[in-house]
This record gives C-alpha cells, structure tokens and sequence, in this order.
C-alpha cells in the first residue's frame, strides 16, 4: 500500500499518468499493438518499445536484435528480436515507416528494456508513413484491460 | 512404432516428423521455415546429427563461449543457431526434438518462455517417469526439474512458437573441450565445468524407448499425424531465407583476437 501511495506521488511529480495495477504499468500518452509494444507518435516521428507486461513476461532480457537505420518496418511485421531465458522473441512494429534511430545502449545494457521498458529501455524511433495507423491500436485503458484478459485466459 | 489411431477429439492436430541423422543446419533451416511460413503444428524427431558440431544461440559470443584455437585446429563447424540459449555441441549421439506450434495450440499456454519450458517439462516429465530422477537437488532441496540429459531454447514470433531440445543420448568427452564454462549460467550450477553437469541418457534408456516413450507424450496432448519430409518441404514458403549459419573460420579468426584484445585491456 505505502508503494503504491508512493508510486502514484512520484508520477504525479513527473507529471506522467501512471496506472498502477500492482503488476504491468501502462503510460497515457502512448498506444500499444496486441504484440505488447508501444508507440509514441510525436508528428511524423515516433519511438516503439515493448511493454512492461512483454518485459515482465520474457524475463531479463540479455540481448536485443536491433535492425538496421534506414531499415522499412510494416505495421504488425517484425522487426528485431530480444533474448532472455533460453528464448529470442519478435519485437513487431506498432507503425509502419523507416528506421531513422535505434537505440544503440541495448547493446551494452540490454536490462534496460527491463528497467525502463517505456523511458530509456526504447527499441527504435521511426519516421513514419501514415500517421492513420495508430487509429488500429489500443489506447492505454483498452491495453490494461486486453493484458488483464489474456492473463486471466492461462 | 505405429502411431495409434485411436484418438479423442478436439485435440489440436500436429504433424510428426522423424528423421535420422539429418544434418543440423538442414534440421535448424527446416524449423525456421516451419515456424515463419507453416501454420500447422509440428513435432520433428531427429535421431542424431552425422558429424560433431558447435550449436550457438543467436547472441553467443565465440571468443566468451567456445575453446576457438582447439576448434579451429579440429575443423569443428560452428552454428549460429536462430533460437536463444546456449551453446551445445551435437553429434550422432544426440536426440533432437523440436515442437513448432500456434501460440493456441495448447490450451491454457502463453506464448512466453517460461510457461512454454515448463509445458515441455511437464512432457518431458511422463518421458522419464519411472526411467531416472532428474531433477536437480542439492543438500536435500529440490533446484530446478532440469534433467542434465538435455538443453532447450525457443524462439517466439507474434503467433507462433518453436521449442527444440537436444537430448544427450551419448556424447564424447573429448568434445566437451571444446565449450568453455559460460559467463551467464544459473546459480545452481556454480561454476562446475560441463562433464559434472550432465550424464548419458544411454545410461537409462534406449534410443528407440526413448523416442517411442517421446511419441506416446506427444500422442497424449495432440493428436499425431505422420509426415514425411517432402510434406515439410511442400508447405514452405519459397522466399524466406533462414537465418541460423555456420560461422567462418574468418570470423572465428576475428574472436580469437577480440578475446586476446579483451584480455591485454
């Protein structure tokens, strides 16, 4: 209880909305693909990560695939792969356009996309096609709620 | 074996694959393929691989992983595998078997690393059921159901999921020389070089019980039909290229310098 009241004051601090469920968090502002990652659109830029429910699930993650700048990625297509446990999983982008960024510290510290699946732990910035797809993607309460079900369905 | 033909319905349908001594390059390709353009399910029994060879995870790092000057001189071949993991090395005493399925093939499984080990545990468990204890327990505590016969991995795409294991029926020894102790290993195994950590199935059973008892596992959770090869291979889609390879002895050449680099820094 004491981490939560916490919790809900440093966010408000930061000035980030923060939906504390006592296990995935998920950030207002961004919208997320049934493939557990999220997109940050900003104008015709955008940054993709994976969720904190996609990183709490996999595990620490000890490598992260990363594609090419300058690479074409298509909405719901893979792009790159992290590894953790004995596993490489599909990281698949929310946004179609091209790679103008990737973040280049995974190489190094892979457990960032652990430690900070939505700030530092981002997978790639993209200059994006048509800024319309994002309309198929979930806003942060439809995710919670689409996490919510796919846990309790196992 | 005959594969039986009584069966209750509603269980998902995979489609078993038995090979012998099929190369593991071609058997690594052949998933890959399965997994990115196939949407059956599939089960892929490989009874031994012809020559002895070195099977990396996708990030392993030869020069932290791999007796390289040892390889070289032997003419090992070295595989960089698609799948996470470690490193095994694999030769015609090893086993291969691989599970490629729909992420809802198995009712109740999330496609996450974990439940889907813990699923081929659970399958790997009636396998072995009055065979040998091969769980893993020190000073009376019970640290993992991690039998030292095998070494899994996976790999996970957005709607399906490969599992492939590779069961230590026998090995050489000598051919243990080759891997070094790795930097990542779980707490349990603390530090013990690799011949203390694992053990001959052959000890315990049969090659030809242990893939007919792998078989009837399978039969209970799916139902089994047969395949042949050219059935795998009409399935595939023809443009995709698989990822996993064998390394150059260039680029083996490159690890052993990288290492004599990291270790005068």
């Amino acid at each position: 209880m004491a981490s939560k009241l916490w919790a809900t004051r440093a966010a408000s601090y930061l000035k980030i909305s923060f939906q504390y469920r006592g296990f995935a968090t998920v950030i207002k502002d961004l919208k997320y693909a049934d493939s557990h990652e999220w997109v940050k659109v900003e104008g015709n830029s955008a940054t993709v990560g994976i969720t904190d429910h996609a990183q709490d699930h996999l595990g620490d993650v000890v490598y992260v695939e990363l594609p090419d700048e300058g690479a074409e990625v298509k909405q719901g297509a893979s792009f790159g792969a992290v590894e953790s446990v004995k596993a490489t999983s599909d990281i698949n982008s929310p946004i179609s356009g091209k790679v103008v960024e990737v973040n280049t510290k995974l190489n190094d510290s892979p457990g960032l996309v652990n430690a900070s699946p939505y700030e530092s732990g981002w997978i790639i910035k993209v200059e994006i096609n048509n800024a319309d797809e994002v309309k198929s993607l979930m806003d942060p309460d439809q995710y919670s709620k689409f996490c919510e079900e796919e846990d309790a369905k196992h | 074996m005959a594969v039986s033909q009584t069966r209750d319905l509603g269980l998902p349908l995979i489609k078993l694959l038995r090979l012998k001594g099929v190369p593991i390059l071609q058997q690594l390709h052949l998933e890959e393929r399965l997994l990115r353009t196939s949407s059956d399910n599939w089960c892929i029994i490989n009874d031994g691989t012809i020559d002895p060879t070195i099977v990396m995870g996708i990030s392993g790092k030869p020069q932290e992983l791999l007796e390289i000057e040892s390889i070289l001189r032997d003419d090992i071949p070295v595989i960089r595998r698609f799948t996470g993991g470690g490193t095994v090395i694999v030769d015609q005493g090893t086993i291969f078997v691989t599970f490629i399925c729909n992420k809802d093939a198995v009712p109740g499984l999330q496609s996450y690393p974990q439940p889907i080990m813990s699923w081929s545990s659970l399958l790997y468990k009636k396998v072995f059921q009055g065979i040998g204890d091969f769980r893993l327990r020190e000073n009376g505590i019970l640290r993992a159901w991690r039998p030292q016969v095998w070494r899994e991995c996976e790999s996970i795409t957005k709607n399906r999921w490969v599992h492939h294991t590779s069961f230590l029926w026998d090995y050489e020894i000598s051919n243990m020389g080759y891997l070094k102790l790795p930097k990542r290993a779980p707490e349990y195994r603390q530090a013990r070089d690799h011949l203390e950590f694992i053990c001959r199935m052959k000890d315990y059973i049969s090659r030809s019980s242990f893939i007919d008892r792998t078989i009837e596992a399978v039969g209970s959770e799916f139902l089994l039909r047969s395949a042949e090869l050219e059935d795998a291979h009409c399935t595939l889609g023809s443009k995709f290229e698989p990822s996993s390879r064998l390394l150059r002895k260039q680029e083996l050449g490159e690890a052993i310098f990288k290492s004599l680099t990291a270790s005068q820094s």
